[in-house]
């Protein structure tokens, strides 16, 4: 068994990348679209670090980067779930289908 | 010359009591517009008539004739360092001598509006629009160049509209002005375009350039605008003549004379202003002023001119034997008037013995304002009276009405041409000039000199003797002083302007005339005259069945006659078969379907395209994010693989 590289750590990020893009677009409910971005984002952290482990030792850009997506990640979800509850106030649902009236 | 700025005043004070009346008249309590506008006026008039003493008698005379002044002179509109629309005012004997009628005849016909209007609704509106009129009729004859004078001429037009529809409840009104408006209007066309050519032609607006410039034989530009152009006339001789149609227009000289009997329902005093004395003379007024120009360059032009006068002038003249409603006879008996002074000035030459239509002409349109402004003053107090137009409804009211009696008589006998009132001079000065130029012309001016006296004195006959009419005696009497004494000062003008030495004031070379009255040659228009009154006397003085008679004897003719030669039916004729149908009705089709159908079309792409476009904002997040997704995959391949 040899020691992980960085197209290892390249193929968890592009995979949890596609699995957070399908969820986003195929599930109806918005707290699941909303962890899946949170996948995404996560995907994205992977790549930074990866980067930064493997090809900029010296240097620690990737990881803060990761460190400020993190927070930005956090605040993010924080508006979303205002939003959604809001929307559960006023729709009584959290069916993304329910919030088609955005159109008008 | 002393200081004359205060010229401006006299056009600009009616102007500012037709804007205070025109903005707060409904403030002002009763009569007191009435007052404001004839304060207006009378100071004008005042100032009018001082600057004529003076102009005549002192500063105007130079080198044993009279100058032309141009006293104020303001750059307007400047286009170029040659051409240049100045606003200003040219003093010369006929603007000096018009101004002086105008605000006259407008104080007359303000003093009497305030009787015969008393008590009327809108009094403020009236008398506003009398002072707009009178603006725009000052502004007209004292202008400097053609495009002052234009503009002017279609405020004279606005305000006779609005006049002509003051009582505009009634539709007959309402049509009368929109018919009199349209007529002079697309007359006016016509001086429009004539204007543009001359000031083509001369490189100016300004009276006096283009008289210089177009009547300078030896000059080699005057070569270039007198070759012939377009249908074998010169550049000079299509813009007179453009001009001359707008001068026909206002005139209602024929075949544009359809508006003036229509125009009549307006308000009497206003057709005693501006349908008789000032308005329609501006006409003849617009070629006295260019009448070097015509005289010198296009004599030819002058015969068509003498042609539509003394035909227009025996046209109406028939047709004034026939009808019945007071007003019309005045109206036709105006346009065989003004029919007099144009062919007066037709048979004129420039300078001089030869300029004596010119003079006679000038003296005719004095004398006319005087007597007709009675005559319609004196038509205004009879219907005061009896509350009808018709002639029918009159009779017998010479007791009753004695002074309007007395005024009427005078006037009638003035435009008669019975010596020694006023008519009789300007008749007689008209008629040797006709004689000196064209026989044929003479003839006919004398027999429409008969039918004058004929047909003014059927009016009066039947009018003031006869018995009285079906609803004559319950009316008023006379009204009260502000419509007599108009009356009595007109009348004296009417007897007292022949014997005005006006050959010494206004000739065509502005150098004094001697006129001469031959006895031998009075006789025969003073014995025609007499005959006419005479007929009309054996006629109408008592009630016969004559008139009926005779009426009956000529059957078609007569009916063709009373019917005014059925021009108004041609004229309808025309617009309704020929104007709407060929020219309206094609017109209509094109805005309809080709301009109209462009604009829809314009408006049902966009619909249509905005209908396939709006699908894509469905509402739904995840299909947005699709296409993001979908953008971006796009956008990194292109990224990847083409740069």
């Amino acid at each position: 068994m040899t020691e992980p590289g960085l197209p290892h750590l390249l193929f968890i990020g592009a995979a949890l990348f596609f699995i957070g893009v399908f969820g986003f677009l195929t599930r109806r409910n918005l707290i699941t679209m909303l962890m899946s971005v949170e996948l995404v984002l996560n995907s994205v952290c992977i790549n930074f670090v990866a980067f930064n482990r493997y090809l900029w030792q010296e240097r620690l850009d990737g990881v803060f980067i990761t460190i400020f997506i993190i927070a930005i990640a956090a605040a993010e979800a924080a508006v979303a779930i205002a939003i959604i509850i809001h929307l559960y106030r006023s729709h009584r649902t959290i069916d993304v289908g329910a919030a088609e009236d955005m159109k008008h | 010359m002393p200081d004359t700025t205060y010229l401006y005043l006299i056009p600009f004070l009616p102007l500012a009591g037709f804007a205070c009346l025109g903005l707060f008249g409904r403030r002002f309590p009763g009569q007191t517009s009435g007052w404001l506008a004839t304060a207006c006026i009378a100071v004008s008039a005042a100032m009018a008539l001082s600057t004529a003493f003076g102009y005549f008698s002192d500063w105007g005379r130079e080198g044993g004739g009279y100058a032309s002044l141009q006293p104020i002179d303001v750059p307007w509109l400047v286009f170029t360092e040659e051409l240049a629309i100045h606003l200003g005012v040219l003093l010369d004997p006929i603007s000096v001598m018009m101004i002086c009628i105008v605000t006259f005849v407008s104080l007359m016909v303000h003093v009497y509006s305030l009787g015969y209007l008393k008590g009327a609704d809108r009094l403020p509106t009236y008398f506003a629009f009398l002072g707009l009129f009178t603006f725009s009729m000052l502004g007209l004859v004292m202008s400097s160049n053609l495009f002052q004078m234009y503009i002017c001429w279609e405020l004279v037009g606005v305000s006779s509209f609005l006049l002509i529809g003051f009582y505009f409840s009634s539709p007959a009104a309402v049509a009368a002005s929109k018919k009199a408006f349209i007529v002079t209007r697309f007359a006016d066309l016509g001086f429009l375009i004539g204007i543009l050519i001359l000031g083509e032609g001369a490189d100016s607006y300004d009276f006096l350039t283009i008289i210089e410039r177009l009547t300078a034989t030896m000059d080699p530009n005057y070569a270039a605008v007198m070759a012939p152009t377009f249908l074998g006339f010169s550049v000079i001789g299509w813009g007179l003549g453009l001009v001359f149609i707008g001068g026909m227009g206002k005139s209602a000289m024929f075949p544009l004379h359809i508006w003036l009997p229509d125009a009549m329902e307006g308000p009497t005093p206003v057709s005693a202003l501006i349908h008789a004395a000032t308005m329609v003379v501006a006409g003849v007024f617009l070629v006295a002023r260019l009448f070097p120009v015509y005289a010198v360059s296009v004599p030819e032009l002058l015969s068509w001119v003498t042609l539509i006068g003394v035909f227009s002038a025996l046209f109406a003249a028939v047709i004034a034997c026939t009808q019945t409603d007071i007003k019309r006879v005045l109206a036709y008996s105006t346009m065989s008037q003004i029919g007099f002074m144009m062919f007066a000035l037709g048979v004129s030459g420039y300078g001089g013995e030869a300029g004596l239509g010119y003079m006679a002409s000038q003296f005719h349109l004095f004398t006319h304002a005087l007597f007709k402004a009675l005559l319609f003053l004196c038509a205004g107090a009879v219907i005061h009276a009896v509350h009808s137009n018709e002639l029918k409804d009159m009779g017998g009211l010479r007791h009753r009405l004695p002074v309007t009696h007395a005024c009427f008589l005078i006037a009638c006998l003035a435009i008669a041409g019975l010596p020694p009132l006023a008519g009789f001079f300007s008749k007689e000065e008209i008629l040797l000039a006709a004689y000196q130029r064209n026989h044929t012309v003479f003839y006919l001016a004398l027999a429409t000199s008969g039918l004058t006296a004929f047909y003014m004195f059927r009016l009066y006959f039947n009018i003031f003797w006869g018995q009285g009419g079906a609803t004559g005696h319950h009316g008023h009497g006379e009204g009260g002083g502000f419509m007599m004494v108009p009356l009595v000062i007109l009348s004296m003008g009417a007897i007292g302007a022949g014997f005005v030495p006006f050959g010494q004031f206004v000739t065509s070379d502005r150098l004094p005339l001697e006129t001469h009255l031959h006895l031998g040659f009075s006789i025969a228009p003073v014995a025609l005259g007499l005959a006419g009154i005479g007929l009309a006397a054996l006629l109408y003085r008592k009630p016969s069945p004559l008139p009926g008679q005779i009426a009956s004897r000529l059957g078609a003719v007569y009916e063709t006659v009373y019917d005014r030669f059925y021009v108004d039916e041609l004229y309808q004729f025309v617009t309704k078969q020929v104007v709407f149908r060929c020219i309206g009705a094609p017109a209509a089709w094109v805005d309809r379907h080709v301009v109209n159908g462009l604009v829809d079309f314009t408006g049902n792409t966009a619909l249509k395209l905005s209908e396939t476009v709006k699908g894509l904002q469905s509402g739904r997040v995840q299909q947005y994010a699709l296409v993001f997704l979908c953008g971006l995959l796009l956008l990194g391949l292109l990224l990847m693989y083409i740069f």
